[in-house]
Protein backbone atom coordinates (compact mmCIF):
# COMPACT_ATOMS: atom_id res chain seq x y z
CA UNK A 1 0.00 0.00 0.00
CA UNK A 2 1.26 3.43 -0.85
CA UNK A 3 1.19 6.39 1.52
CA UNK A 4 -1.59 7.92 -0.55
CA UNK A 5 -3.77 4.82 -0.17
CA UNK A 6 -3.29 4.74 3.60
CA UNK A 7 -4.14 8.44 3.73
CA UNK A 8 -7.25 7.86 1.61
CA UNK A 9 -8.38 5.02 3.90
CA UNK A 10 -7.98 7.19 6.99
CA UNK A 11 -9.94 10.05 5.42
CA UNK A 12 -12.64 7.67 4.16
CA UNK A 13 -12.98 6.15 7.64
CA UNK A 14 -13.31 9.63 9.16
CA UNK A 15 -15.99 10.55 6.59
CA UNK A 16 -17.95 7.34 7.17
CA UNK A 17 -17.66 7.49 10.95
CA UNK A 18 -18.67 11.12 11.19
CA UNK A 19 -21.58 10.72 8.78
CA UNK A 20 -22.76 7.79 10.91
CA UNK A 21 -22.57 10.08 13.93
CA UNK A 22 -24.65 12.70 12.07
CA UNK A 23 -27.62 10.36 11.90
CA UNK A 24 -27.18 8.58 15.23
CA UNK A 25 -26.43 11.40 17.67
CA UNK A 26 -29.45 12.70 19.54
CA UNK A 27 -28.14 16.22 19.96
CA UNK A 28 -29.00 18.29 16.89
CA UNK A 29 -26.05 20.68 17.28
CA UNK A 30 -23.69 17.72 17.58
CA UNK A 31 -25.23 16.33 14.40
CA UNK A 32 -24.47 19.62 12.64
CA UNK A 33 -20.89 19.61 13.97
CA UNK A 34 -20.35 16.01 12.84
CA UNK A 35 -21.73 17.01 9.44
CA UNK A 36 -19.00 19.65 9.30
CA UNK A 37 -16.40 16.93 9.95
CA UNK A 38 -17.88 14.91 7.08
CA UNK A 39 -17.85 17.88 4.71
CA UNK A 40 -14.28 18.69 5.70
CA UNK A 41 -13.30 15.09 4.97
CA UNK A 42 -14.78 15.42 1.49
CA UNK A 43 -12.78 18.63 1.01
CA UNK A 44 -9.63 16.71 1.97
CA UNK A 45 -10.49 14.08 -0.65
CA UNK A 46 -10.81 16.80 -3.28
CA UNK A 47 -7.42 18.16 -2.26
CA UNK A 48 -5.89 14.69 -2.57
CA UNK A 49 -7.40 14.42 -6.06
CA UNK A 50 -5.52 17.59 -7.14
CA UNK A 51 -8.77 19.58 -7.18
CA UNK A 52 -7.63 22.40 -4.89
CA UNK A 53 -10.32 24.76 -6.15
CA UNK A 54 -13.13 22.34 -5.34
CA UNK A 55 -11.61 21.63 -1.92
CA UNK A 56 -11.50 25.32 -0.99
CA UNK A 57 -14.97 25.98 -2.39
CA UNK A 58 -16.28 23.00 -0.43
CA UNK A 59 -14.99 24.58 2.79
CA UNK A 60 -16.23 28.08 1.90
CA UNK A 61 -19.71 27.07 0.75
CA UNK A 62 -20.55 24.05 2.88
CA UNK A 63 -18.76 24.80 6.15
CA UNK A 64 -18.70 28.59 5.98
CA UNK A 65 -22.26 29.09 4.78
CA UNK A 66 -24.50 26.04 4.81
CA UNK A 67 -23.38 24.42 8.06
CA UNK A 68 -23.50 27.78 9.86
CA UNK A 69 -26.99 28.27 8.44
CA UNK A 70 -28.01 24.82 9.73
CA UNK A 71 -26.76 25.65 13.21
CA UNK A 72 -28.54 29.00 13.18
CA UNK A 73 -31.79 27.46 11.95
CA UNK A 74 -31.65 24.72 14.60
CA UNK A 75 -30.92 27.21 17.37
CA UNK A 76 -33.60 29.66 16.29
CA UNK A 77 -36.41 27.20 15.60
CA UNK A 78 -36.05 24.45 18.19
CA UNK A 79 -36.45 25.01 21.88
CA UNK A 80 -35.36 21.50 22.74
CA UNK A 81 -32.07 20.63 21.02
CA UNK A 82 -32.29 16.98 22.03
CA UNK A 83 -34.31 14.55 19.96
CA UNK A 84 -36.28 12.05 22.06
CA UNK A 85 -38.34 9.97 19.64
CA UNK A 86 -37.34 6.56 18.26
CA UNK A 87 -34.40 6.72 15.90
CA UNK A 88 -35.53 3.93 13.57
CA UNK A 89 -38.81 3.58 11.78
CA UNK A 90 -40.51 0.30 10.86
CA UNK A 91 -39.07 0.05 7.37
CA UNK A 92 -35.41 0.18 8.48
CA UNK A 93 -34.57 -3.35 7.25
CA UNK A 94 -35.87 -2.48 3.78
CA UNK A 95 -33.60 0.56 3.67
CA UNK A 96 -30.61 -1.52 4.73
CA UNK A 97 -31.30 -3.97 1.90
CA UNK A 98 -31.70 -1.18 -0.68
CA UNK A 99 -28.50 0.51 0.49
CA UNK A 100 -26.55 -2.73 0.34
CA UNK A 101 -27.96 -3.54 -3.11
CA UNK A 102 -27.04 -0.09 -4.40
CA UNK A 103 -23.52 -0.42 -3.01
CA UNK A 104 -23.18 -3.94 -4.45
CA UNK A 105 -24.50 -2.83 -7.84
CA UNK A 106 -22.13 0.13 -8.02
CA UNK A 107 -19.22 -2.02 -6.89
CA UNK A 108 -20.00 -4.67 -9.51
CA UNK A 109 -20.38 -2.05 -12.24
CA UNK A 110 -17.10 -0.36 -11.40
CA UNK A 111 -15.33 -3.72 -11.15
CA UNK A 112 -16.33 -4.56 -14.70
CA UNK A 113 -15.10 -1.17 -15.94
CA UNK A 114 -11.46 -1.43 -17.03
CA UNK A 115 -10.55 2.07 -15.81
CA UNK A 116 -11.23 1.01 -12.21
CA UNK A 117 -7.82 -0.51 -11.47
CA UNK A 118 -5.77 1.99 -13.48
CA UNK A 119 -3.82 4.77 -11.80
CA UNK A 120 -4.53 8.19 -13.23
CA UNK A 121 -1.76 9.84 -15.20
CA UNK A 122 -0.13 12.72 -13.36
CA UNK A 123 -0.80 16.26 -14.55
CA UNK A 124 2.01 17.80 -16.58
CA UNK A 125 3.75 20.33 -14.36
CA UNK A 126 2.56 23.36 -16.33
CA UNK A 127 -1.07 22.22 -16.58
CA UNK A 128 -3.37 24.97 -15.32
CA UNK A 129 -6.43 23.04 -14.13
CA UNK A 130 -7.99 26.10 -12.50
CA UNK A 131 -7.63 28.19 -15.67
CA UNK A 132 -9.16 25.38 -17.72
CA UNK A 133 -12.11 25.24 -15.33
CA UNK A 134 -12.58 29.00 -15.51
CA UNK A 135 -12.47 28.98 -19.31
CA UNK A 136 -14.92 26.07 -19.47
CA UNK A 137 -17.41 27.93 -17.27
CA UNK A 138 -17.59 30.93 -19.62
CA UNK A 139 -17.02 29.19 -22.95
CA UNK A 140 -20.13 28.82 -25.17
CA UNK A 141 -18.85 25.42 -26.30
CA UNK A 142 -18.76 24.15 -22.73
CA UNK A 143 -20.76 25.10 -19.65
CA UNK A 144 -21.79 28.73 -20.07
CA UNK A 145 -25.51 27.88 -20.38
CA UNK A 146 -25.86 25.67 -17.27
CA UNK A 147 -23.68 28.14 -15.37
CA UNK A 148 -25.90 31.09 -16.27
CA UNK A 149 -29.11 29.11 -15.71
CA UNK A 150 -27.89 28.21 -12.23
CA UNK A 151 -27.10 31.87 -11.51
CA UNK A 152 -30.55 32.98 -12.68
CA UNK A 153 -32.14 30.28 -10.52
CA UNK A 154 -30.18 31.42 -7.46
CA UNK A 155 -31.06 35.04 -8.17
CA UNK A 156 -34.76 34.11 -8.41
CA UNK A 157 -34.51 32.29 -5.07
CA UNK A 158 -32.82 35.34 -3.55
CA UNK A 159 -35.51 37.71 -4.83
CA UNK A 160 -38.20 35.35 -3.55
CA UNK A 161 -36.60 35.19 -0.11
CA UNK A 162 -36.38 38.98 0.04
CA UNK A 163 -40.04 39.26 -1.00
CA UNK A 164 -41.17 36.82 1.72
CA UNK A 165 -39.06 38.46 4.40
CA UNK A 166 -39.90 42.01 3.33
CA UNK A 167 -41.57 43.93 6.11
CA UNK A 168 -44.07 46.39 4.58
CA UNK A 169 -43.69 49.91 6.00
CA UNK A 170 -45.99 50.63 8.94
CA UNK A 171 -49.45 51.87 7.95
CA UNK A 172 -49.61 49.37 5.10
CA UNK A 173 -52.99 47.62 4.94
CA UNK A 174 -51.36 44.23 4.18
CA UNK A 175 -50.32 43.93 7.82
CA UNK B 1 30.24 31.78 -1.11
CA UNK B 2 28.10 29.66 1.18
CA UNK B 3 27.02 32.75 3.03
CA UNK B 4 25.69 34.42 -0.13
CA UNK B 5 23.80 31.31 -1.04
CA UNK B 6 22.24 31.33 2.43
CA UNK B 7 21.51 35.05 2.17
CA UNK B 8 19.60 34.78 -1.09
CA UNK B 9 17.63 31.61 -0.34
CA UNK B 10 17.75 30.87 3.40
CA UNK B 11 14.80 28.50 3.66
CA UNK B 12 15.89 26.26 0.80
CA UNK B 13 19.45 26.34 2.13
CA UNK B 14 18.32 25.02 5.50
CA UNK B 15 15.89 22.57 3.89
CA UNK B 16 18.64 21.15 1.66
CA UNK B 17 21.01 20.86 4.59
CA UNK B 18 18.32 19.06 6.64
CA UNK B 19 17.51 16.74 3.73
CA UNK B 20 21.18 15.80 3.48
CA UNK B 21 21.34 15.20 7.21
CA UNK B 22 18.17 13.10 7.42
CA UNK B 23 18.82 10.96 4.33
CA UNK B 24 22.32 10.47 5.75
CA UNK B 25 20.63 8.85 8.75
CA UNK B 26 18.94 6.41 6.37
CA UNK B 27 15.38 7.82 6.36
CA UNK B 28 13.12 7.31 3.35
CA UNK B 29 12.78 10.33 1.08
CA UNK B 30 9.03 10.76 1.65
CA UNK B 31 9.58 10.67 5.42
CA UNK B 32 12.37 13.24 5.09
CA UNK B 33 10.20 15.66 3.12
CA UNK B 34 7.32 15.12 5.56
CA UNK B 35 9.59 15.92 8.52
CA UNK B 36 10.96 19.03 6.80
CA UNK B 37 7.46 20.28 5.97
CA UNK B 38 6.39 19.71 9.57
CA UNK B 39 9.48 21.49 10.93
CA UNK B 40 8.77 24.43 8.59
CA UNK B 41 5.15 24.67 9.75
CA UNK B 42 6.11 24.44 13.44
CA UNK B 43 8.84 27.07 13.06
CA UNK B 44 6.51 29.48 11.23
CA UNK B 45 3.73 29.01 13.79
CA UNK B 46 6.12 29.41 16.73
CA UNK B 47 7.58 32.59 15.27
CA UNK B 48 4.09 33.99 14.73
CA UNK B 49 3.05 33.12 18.28
CA UNK B 50 6.16 34.79 19.72
CA UNK B 51 5.44 37.79 17.52
CA UNK B 52 1.89 37.70 18.89
CA UNK B 53 3.26 38.31 22.40
CA UNK B 54 4.96 41.42 21.06
CA UNK B 55 1.67 42.49 19.40
CA UNK B 56 -0.04 42.57 22.81
CA UNK B 57 2.49 45.19 23.90
CA UNK B 58 2.09 47.13 20.62
CA UNK B 59 -1.68 47.17 20.91
CA UNK B 60 -1.65 48.33 24.52
CA UNK B 61 0.96 50.98 23.85
CA UNK B 62 -0.88 52.36 20.80
CA UNK B 63 -4.29 52.43 22.46
CA UNK B 64 -2.69 54.27 25.37
CA UNK B 65 -1.34 56.91 22.97
CA UNK B 66 -4.76 57.34 21.35
CA UNK B 67 -6.39 57.71 24.75
CA UNK B 68 -3.70 60.11 26.02
CA UNK B 69 -2.28 57.63 28.56
CA UNK B 70 1.15 56.07 29.00
CA UNK B 71 0.23 52.41 28.73
CA UNK B 72 2.35 49.64 30.22
CA UNK B 73 5.58 51.23 31.45
CA UNK B 74 6.70 49.35 34.56
CA UNK B 75 8.02 45.95 33.46
CA UNK B 76 11.21 46.37 31.47
CA UNK B 77 12.12 49.28 29.19
CA UNK B 78 8.90 50.91 27.84
CA UNK B 79 6.98 48.09 29.54
CA UNK B 80 8.03 45.67 26.81
CA UNK B 81 8.04 42.68 29.20
CA UNK B 82 4.49 43.37 30.33
CA UNK B 83 2.97 40.68 28.00
CA UNK B 84 5.14 38.01 29.66
CA UNK B 85 3.69 38.98 33.02
CA UNK B 86 0.24 38.80 31.42
CA UNK B 87 0.93 35.32 30.08
CA UNK B 88 2.04 34.07 33.50
CA UNK B 89 -1.14 35.57 34.93
CA UNK B 90 -3.30 33.86 32.28
CA UNK B 91 -1.63 30.50 32.87
CA UNK B 92 -2.01 30.50 36.66
CA UNK B 93 -5.66 31.60 36.56
CA UNK B 94 -8.30 29.05 37.48
CA UNK B 95 -9.55 27.13 34.47
CA UNK B 96 -13.34 27.13 34.79
CA UNK B 97 -15.66 24.97 32.73
CA UNK B 98 -19.21 26.20 33.32
CA UNK B 99 -21.96 23.88 34.52
CA UNK B 100 -23.80 22.18 31.68
CA UNK B 101 -21.11 23.11 29.18
CA UNK B 102 -20.47 20.77 26.28
CA UNK B 103 -16.91 19.86 27.29
CA UNK B 104 -15.44 18.70 23.98
CA UNK B 105 -16.90 21.52 21.90
CA UNK B 106 -16.09 24.05 24.66
CA UNK B 107 -12.41 23.09 24.64
CA UNK B 108 -12.19 22.73 20.87
CA UNK B 109 -13.52 26.22 20.07
CA UNK B 110 -10.49 28.31 21.22
CA UNK B 111 -8.15 25.96 19.37
CA UNK B 112 -10.15 26.34 16.15
CA UNK B 113 -10.29 30.09 16.65
CA UNK B 114 -6.50 30.44 16.79
CA UNK B 115 -6.09 27.80 14.08
CA UNK B 116 -8.20 29.77 11.62
CA UNK B 117 -5.74 32.66 11.97
CA UNK B 118 -2.58 30.57 11.80
CA UNK B 119 -3.91 28.83 8.67
CA UNK B 120 -3.75 32.19 6.90
CA UNK B 121 0.04 32.31 7.29
CA UNK B 122 0.36 29.24 5.06
CA UNK B 123 -0.33 31.35 1.96
CA UNK B 124 1.36 34.57 3.10
CA UNK B 125 4.31 35.24 0.76
CA UNK B 126 6.88 36.73 3.14
CA UNK B 127 9.53 37.08 0.44
CA UNK B 128 9.98 35.86 -3.15
CA UNK B 129 11.47 32.61 -1.83
CA UNK B 130 9.89 32.44 1.63
CA UNK B 131 6.29 31.27 1.65
CA UNK B 132 4.42 28.28 3.04
CA UNK B 133 2.66 27.19 -0.12
CA UNK B 134 1.83 29.08 -3.31
CA UNK B 135 -1.80 27.97 -3.75
CA UNK B 136 -3.39 29.00 -7.03
CA UNK B 137 -6.62 29.60 -5.08
CA UNK B 138 -5.01 31.72 -2.38
CA UNK B 139 -7.76 34.36 -2.16
CA UNK B 140 -10.46 31.72 -1.71
CA UNK B 141 -8.29 29.91 0.83
CA UNK B 142 -8.27 33.04 3.00
CA UNK B 143 -12.08 33.08 2.98
CA UNK B 144 -12.17 29.34 3.75
CA UNK B 145 -9.88 29.80 6.76
CA UNK B 146 -12.11 32.66 7.91
CA UNK B 147 -15.17 30.42 7.78
CA UNK B 148 -13.49 28.10 10.30
CA UNK B 149 -13.16 31.14 12.58
CA UNK B 150 -16.90 31.79 12.22
CA UNK B 151 -17.54 28.18 13.17
CA UNK B 152 -15.36 28.48 16.27
CA UNK B 153 -17.40 31.47 17.48
CA UNK B 154 -20.69 29.58 17.19
CA UNK B 155 -19.14 26.54 18.88
CA UNK B 156 -17.72 28.59 21.77
CA UNK B 157 -21.00 30.36 22.41
CA UNK B 158 -23.19 27.29 22.19
CA UNK B 159 -20.92 25.09 24.29
CA UNK B 160 -20.69 27.73 27.05
CA UNK B 161 -24.35 27.13 27.95
CA UNK B 162 -24.81 30.86 28.43
CA UNK B 163 -27.53 32.96 26.84
CA UNK B 164 -25.39 36.10 26.72
CA UNK B 165 -22.61 34.27 24.97
CA UNK B 166 -25.09 32.99 22.41
CA UNK B 167 -26.55 36.43 21.76
CA UNK B 168 -23.05 37.83 21.36
CA UNK B 169 -22.18 35.06 18.94
CA UNK B 170 -25.32 35.63 16.87
CA UNK B 171 -24.44 39.27 16.48
CA UNK B 172 -20.80 38.53 15.71
CA UNK B 173 -21.64 35.82 13.16
CA UNK B 174 -24.15 38.12 11.49
CA UNK B 175 -21.30 40.58 10.97
CA UNK B 176 -18.87 37.92 9.76
CA UNK B 177 -21.27 36.29 7.31
CA UNK B 178 -22.44 39.56 5.78
CA UNK B 179 -19.05 41.26 5.47
CA UNK B 180 -17.59 38.16 3.85
CA UNK B 181 -19.36 39.19 0.63
CA UNK B 182 -17.74 42.61 0.02
CA UNK B 183 -14.49 41.02 1.16
CA UNK B 184 -14.63 38.29 -1.50
CA UNK B 185 -15.65 40.84 -4.13
CA UNK B 186 -12.75 43.17 -3.32
CA UNK B 187 -10.29 40.29 -3.13
CA UNK B 188 -11.26 39.48 -6.71
CA UNK B 189 -10.04 42.90 -7.87
CA UNK B 190 -6.31 42.22 -7.27
CA UNK B 191 -7.05 38.79 -8.74
CA UNK B 192 -8.28 40.42 -11.94
CA UNK B 193 -5.37 42.85 -12.05
CA UNK B 194 -2.76 40.14 -11.49
CA UNK B 195 -4.54 37.46 -13.49
CA UNK B 196 -4.12 34.95 -10.68
CA UNK B 197 -5.54 34.12 -7.27
CA UNK B 198 -2.13 33.04 -5.99
CA UNK B 199 -0.78 35.45 -3.39
CA UNK B 200 2.76 35.24 -4.73
CA UNK B 201 1.68 36.16 -8.26
CA UNK B 202 -0.45 39.03 -6.94
CA UNK B 203 2.63 40.42 -5.19
CA UNK B 204 4.79 39.93 -8.26
CA UNK B 205 2.17 41.74 -10.37
CA UNK B 206 2.81 44.84 -8.25
CA UNK B 207 6.46 45.18 -9.17
CA UNK B 208 5.90 48.37 -11.19
CA UNK B 209 2.78 49.84 -9.61
CA UNK B 210 1.01 48.99 -6.36
CA UNK B 211 -2.64 48.06 -6.75
CA UNK B 212 -3.64 50.76 -4.32
CA UNK B 213 -3.03 53.19 -7.21
CA UNK B 214 -5.06 51.11 -9.67
CA UNK B 215 -7.89 50.35 -7.26
CA UNK B 216 -7.90 52.75 -4.27
CA UNK B 217 -11.61 52.25 -3.61
CA UNK B 218 -11.15 48.49 -3.53
CA UNK B 219 -8.33 48.91 -1.01
CA UNK B 220 -10.61 51.01 1.18
CA UNK B 221 -13.52 48.58 0.87
CA UNK B 222 -11.24 45.66 1.71
CA UNK B 223 -9.98 47.47 4.80
CA UNK B 224 -13.54 48.17 6.01
CA UNK B 225 -14.60 44.57 5.40
CA UNK B 226 -11.45 43.32 7.13
CA UNK B 227 -12.14 45.43 10.22
CA UNK B 228 -15.66 44.01 10.31
CA UNK B 229 -14.32 40.47 9.89
CA UNK B 230 -12.06 41.10 12.87
CA UNK B 231 -15.05 42.16 14.95
CA UNK B 232 -13.23 45.32 15.95
CA UNK B 233 -14.71 48.70 16.64
CA UNK B 234 -16.75 50.25 14.96
CA UNK B 235 -18.11 46.75 14.27
CA UNK B 236 -17.54 45.15 17.71
CA UNK B 237 -21.20 44.32 18.16
CA UNK B 238 -20.50 41.27 20.29
CA UNK B 239 -19.33 43.59 23.02
CA UNK B 240 -21.86 45.51 25.08
CA UNK B 241 -20.64 45.76 28.65
CA UNK B 242 -24.02 46.49 30.20
CA UNK B 243 -26.08 43.84 28.37
CA UNK B 244 -24.07 40.96 26.95
CA UNK B 245 -20.63 41.78 28.41
CA UNK B 246 -17.83 40.60 26.13
CA UNK B 247 -19.75 38.41 23.72
CA UNK B 248 -19.15 34.80 22.82
CA UNK B 249 -16.07 34.21 25.01
CA UNK B 250 -17.65 35.42 28.23
CA UNK B 251 -17.35 32.03 29.98
CA UNK B 252 -13.72 31.42 29.06
CA UNK B 253 -10.98 31.92 31.62
CA UNK B 254 -7.22 31.69 31.76
CA UNK B 255 -5.33 30.53 28.72
CA UNK B 256 -8.48 29.51 26.82
CA UNK B 257 -9.51 33.13 26.81
CA UNK B 258 -5.88 33.89 26.02
CA UNK B 259 -6.17 31.85 22.82
CA UNK B 260 -9.16 33.91 21.66
CA UNK B 261 -7.34 37.12 22.56
CA UNK B 262 -4.11 36.07 20.86
CA UNK B 263 -6.11 34.94 17.82
CA UNK B 264 -7.84 38.31 17.58
CA UNK B 265 -4.60 40.28 17.77
CA UNK B 266 -2.79 38.08 15.30
CA UNK B 267 -5.84 38.20 13.02
CA UNK B 268 -5.68 41.99 12.97
CA UNK B 269 -1.98 41.91 12.13
CA UNK B 270 -2.57 39.20 9.51
CA UNK B 271 -5.24 41.25 7.78
CA UNK B 272 -2.84 44.18 7.87
CA UNK B 273 -0.42 41.85 6.09
CA UNK B 274 -2.99 40.78 3.51
CA UNK B 275 -3.93 44.38 2.91
CA UNK B 276 -0.25 45.03 2.23
CA UNK B 277 0.00 41.99 -0.05
CA UNK B 278 -3.16 42.67 -2.04
CA UNK B 279 -2.87 46.43 -2.42
CA UNK B 280 0.35 47.88 -1.00
CA UNK B 281 2.80 45.87 -3.06
CA UNK B 282 3.61 43.13 -0.54
CA UNK B 283 7.37 42.91 -0.13
CA UNK B 284 8.08 45.41 -2.93
CA UNK B 285 9.61 48.72 -1.91
CA UNK B 286 11.51 50.52 -4.71
CA UNK B 287 13.66 47.48 -5.44
CA UNK B 288 14.94 47.22 -1.86
CA UNK B 289 13.56 43.69 -1.69
CA UNK B 290 16.27 42.57 -4.13
CA UNK B 291 18.86 42.98 -1.37
CA UNK B 292 17.76 39.65 0.07
CA UNK B 293 14.74 37.70 1.27
CA UNK B 294 15.27 38.75 4.88
CA UNK B 295 15.04 42.42 3.85
CA UNK B 296 11.84 41.55 1.93
CA UNK B 297 10.37 39.94 5.07
CA UNK B 298 11.26 43.08 7.00
CA UNK B 299 9.52 45.26 4.38
CA UNK B 300 6.40 43.10 4.45
CA UNK B 301 6.28 43.17 8.26
CA UNK B 302 6.68 46.95 8.26
CA UNK B 303 3.77 47.27 5.82
CA UNK B 304 1.68 44.79 7.81
CA UNK B 305 2.45 46.85 10.92
CA UNK B 306 1.23 49.92 9.04
CA UNK B 307 -2.02 48.13 8.16
CA UNK B 308 -2.35 46.96 11.77
CA UNK B 309 -1.77 50.52 12.94
CA UNK B 310 -4.50 51.85 10.61
CA UNK B 311 -6.90 49.19 11.96
CA UNK B 312 -6.04 50.20 15.55
CA UNK B 313 -6.35 53.89 14.65
CA UNK B 314 -9.90 53.32 13.38
CA UNK B 315 -10.71 51.05 16.30
CA UNK B 316 -9.83 53.58 18.97
CA UNK B 317 -11.22 56.71 17.32
CA UNK B 318 -14.50 55.65 15.68
CA UNK B 319 -17.55 54.97 17.82
CA UNK B 320 -19.44 51.69 17.80
CA UNK B 321 -22.47 51.50 15.49
CA UNK B 322 -25.79 49.75 16.06
CA UNK B 323 -26.48 46.33 14.55
CA UNK B 324 -29.20 47.59 12.18
CA UNK B 325 -26.90 50.38 10.99
CA UNK B 326 -24.13 47.85 10.50
CA UNK B 327 -26.33 45.50 8.44
CA UNK B 328 -27.79 48.35 6.39
CA UNK B 329 -24.30 49.71 5.79
CA UNK B 330 -23.12 46.34 4.53
CA UNK B 331 -26.08 45.23 2.43
CA UNK B 332 -27.24 48.58 1.08
CA UNK B 333 -23.90 50.28 0.65
CA UNK B 334 -20.72 48.22 0.87
CA UNK B 335 -21.89 45.15 -1.06
CA UNK B 336 -23.31 47.10 -4.06
CA UNK B 337 -20.19 49.28 -4.09
CA UNK B 338 -17.96 46.21 -4.06
CA UNK B 339 -19.87 44.60 -6.94
CA UNK B 340 -19.91 47.78 -9.04
CA UNK B 341 -16.19 48.15 -8.40
CA UNK B 342 -15.59 44.56 -9.41
CA UNK B 343 -17.49 44.89 -12.69
CA UNK B 344 -16.01 48.28 -13.51
CA UNK B 345 -12.46 47.14 -12.74
CA UNK B 346 -12.88 44.03 -14.89
CA UNK B 347 -14.23 46.12 -17.77
CA UNK B 348 -11.62 48.87 -17.57
CA UNK B 349 -8.85 46.32 -17.13
CA UNK B 350 -9.92 44.54 -20.31
CA UNK B 351 -10.24 47.83 -22.23
CA UNK B 352 -7.04 49.53 -21.04
CA UNK B 353 -4.65 46.59 -20.66
CA UNK B 354 -3.43 46.81 -24.30
CA UNK B 355 -2.64 50.54 -23.90
CA UNK B 356 0.68 51.80 -22.58
CA UNK B 357 1.24 51.51 -18.84
CA UNK B 358 0.90 55.27 -18.27
CA UNK B 359 -2.55 55.40 -19.88
CA UNK B 360 -3.49 52.18 -18.05
CA UNK B 361 -2.62 53.54 -14.61
CA UNK B 362 -4.18 56.94 -15.29
CA UNK B 363 -7.36 55.33 -16.67
CA UNK B 364 -7.79 52.98 -13.71
CA UNK B 365 -7.15 55.80 -11.25
CA UNK B 366 -9.57 58.09 -13.07
CA UNK B 367 -12.28 55.39 -13.05
CA UNK B 368 -11.89 55.08 -9.30
CA UNK B 369 -11.93 58.83 -8.74
CA UNK B 370 -15.11 59.24 -10.83
CA UNK B 371 -16.81 56.34 -9.08
CA UNK B 372 -15.73 57.64 -5.69
CA UNK B 373 -17.14 61.05 -6.55
CA UNK B 374 -20.49 59.50 -7.58
CA UNK B 375 -20.60 57.50 -4.33
CA UNK B 376 -19.89 60.59 -2.23
CA UNK B 377 -22.62 62.52 -4.11
CA UNK B 378 -25.17 59.75 -3.49
CA UNK B 379 -24.15 59.51 0.17
CA UNK B 380 -24.38 63.23 0.79
CA UNK B 381 -27.82 63.33 -0.87
CA UNK B 382 -28.93 60.46 1.37
CA UNK B 383 -27.54 62.20 4.44
CA UNK B 384 -29.34 65.44 3.51
CA UNK B 385 -32.67 63.63 3.16
CA UNK B 386 -32.17 61.82 6.48
CA UNK B 387 -31.31 65.08 8.22
CA UNK B 388 -34.38 66.80 6.75
CA UNK B 389 -36.53 63.89 7.90
CA UNK B 390 -35.09 64.10 11.41
CA UNK B 391 -35.51 67.88 11.51
CA UNK B 392 -39.10 67.56 10.24
CA UNK B 393 -39.89 65.09 13.01
CA UNK B 394 -38.22 67.36 15.58
CA UNK B 395 -40.14 70.50 14.50
CA UNK B 396 -43.41 68.54 14.34
CA UNK B 397 -42.81 67.23 17.86
CA UNK B 398 -41.91 70.70 19.10
CA UNK B 399 -45.05 72.28 17.62
CA UNK B 400 -47.23 69.45 18.98
CA UNK B 401 -45.67 69.96 22.38
CA UNK B 402 -46.47 73.66 22.28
Amino acid sequence: MTVLQIFFLIVALVILGSSLMVVTTRNLIHAALWLIVTLFGVAVLYAVLNAGFLAVVQVVVYIGAIAILFIFAVMLTRKELRDRGPQLNRGWWLNVIIALLTFGGLFWMLQSWNGFSKTAAAFPSSYDALGQLGNALISPNAFVLPFEVASVLLLAALVGAVYIAFNPPSGDSRK
Amino acid sequence: MNFWYFWFDPINFIARWLTGLLTGWGLASWLTSLIIQLVGAVVLISLMMVFDIFLVWVERKVVARFQDRLGPNRVGPFGIFQPFADIVKLIIKEDITPDGADKVVYNLAPVLSLMSVLLLWAVMPLAPVIFGVDLNVGALYIIAAGSIGTLSIIMAAWASNNKFALIGAFRQVAVLVSFEIPMIATMLIPTILAGSMGMNEIVQGQQTVWYVLLAPLAALTFLIAAIAELGRSPFDLNEAESEIVAGFHIEYTGMKFGLFYAGELLHAFTFGGFWAILFLGGYHLFGLENLGPLVAVLILFAKAMFGYWVIMWIRYTVMRIRIDQMLAFNWKFLTPVAFVLLMLTALMNALLRPASSGIYIAGMLLTNVVLGWIIVEILSGFGRRERQKAEGVATAAASAHR
